[in-house]
């Protein structure tokens, strides 16, 4: 059952995707180059999307346990820190330098974009990178807060 | 700043919008799981047992949706006029970016910004300004 509603929420999430045009990366473009021809579309998905969220969040945070029965996994981390900017802002540059997020990545992987493939692939190599090297570290130091 | 009507696409984007976050809602109420999908792309490296069925079903849900959505739909076009070596370079960044920095444009800036979390909050403005920052770059100042 639990892997039942991930594939469907992760199918949802897809097609909004795409009905949303965030699967096309020269729209994305279009919208993160503000100086240029703006395509504001973009900041209608976030809003489409965070209004929707924002009541099914303030449900979760009031249970200890899903609808299903399974514990609630809310990040619980409070600190900015160093990591989380500089992450963010590295994602911004290689966001900005193909209009490619990684759920758009695997819906172009998907459909069958050889472009698609190229960069999943780079950016599971880059996934993967990061847990070797995080493992390396966590050796010495143990590891901190839940994600996100 | 100059809007670009003809390829504003308000209703498409609003709707996908909603659909994008009832599937983050169904996921949380349900599943009890943040849909935030470079963590659940990168917890996969984590290898840990019983923590990879429904990591693998939501990617599998993702990336047939394209061919769910051709079964009633012609699929949109997609433009990509990036070169390979230029895709593999920002893969490769947004991959250990979005690890490093705990998220996405879904981790941090739908489900994050929906909790008003502090932390997402900071994440969203830095990746979106880099990203605004970059395609200036590139576009109007190196490119042309």
């Amino acid at each position: 059952m639990v892997n039942i509603t991930a594939l469907l929420a992760g199918l949802i999430f897809g097609l909004g995707l795409i009905l949303a045009g965030m699967a096309d990366p020269a729209k994305v473009l279009a919208f993160l180059d503000i100086t240029g021809a703006w395509d504001p579309s973009l900041a209608l998905v976030m809003g489409g999307a965070i209004a929707v969220g924002s009541i099914a969040f303030a449900v979760a945070g009031r249970r200890s346990r899903s609808y299903l029965g399974l514990p609630m996994h809310l990040p619980t981390a409070r600190v900015i820190d160093k990591r989380l900017v500089l992450g963010s802002l590295a994602f911004g540059i290689g966001w900005g330098m193909a209009g490619i997020c990684p759920g758009p990545a695997l819906v172009l992987l998907g459909a069958g974009s050889r472009e698609g493939i190229v960069f999943v692939a780079a950016m599971l190599l880059g996934m993967g990178g990061f847990e070797i090297l995080e493992r390396s570290k966590s050796v010495e130091r143990p590891k901190m807060g839940r994600h996100v | 700043m100059l809007i670009d009507w003809s390829h504003f696409t308000p209703w498409s984007a609003l709707a996908g919008g909603m659909t994008i976050g009832i599937a983050a809602a169904l996921f949380v109420l349900l599943n009890g799981r943040i849909a935030g999908i470079s963590g659940i792309v990168g917890g996969l490296f984590r290898l840990q047992t019983g923590d990879m069925g429904w990591r693998i079903a939501f990617v599998a849900g993702l990336v047939a949706a394209p061919l769910v959505w051709q079964l009633f739909h012609r699929l949109p076009d997609l433009h990509i006029n990036t070169g390979y070596g230029m895709l593999a370079l920002a893969g490769l960044i947004v991959g250990v970016g979005t690890r490093y920095g705990s998220g996405c444009t879904s981790g941090h800036g739908i489900c994050g910004m929906s909790r008003l979390s502090p932390r997402s909050i900071i994440a969203t403005l830095v990746f979106m300004c880099t990203g605004f920052v970059t395609v200036y770059m590139m576009r109007h100042v190196f490119g042309g």
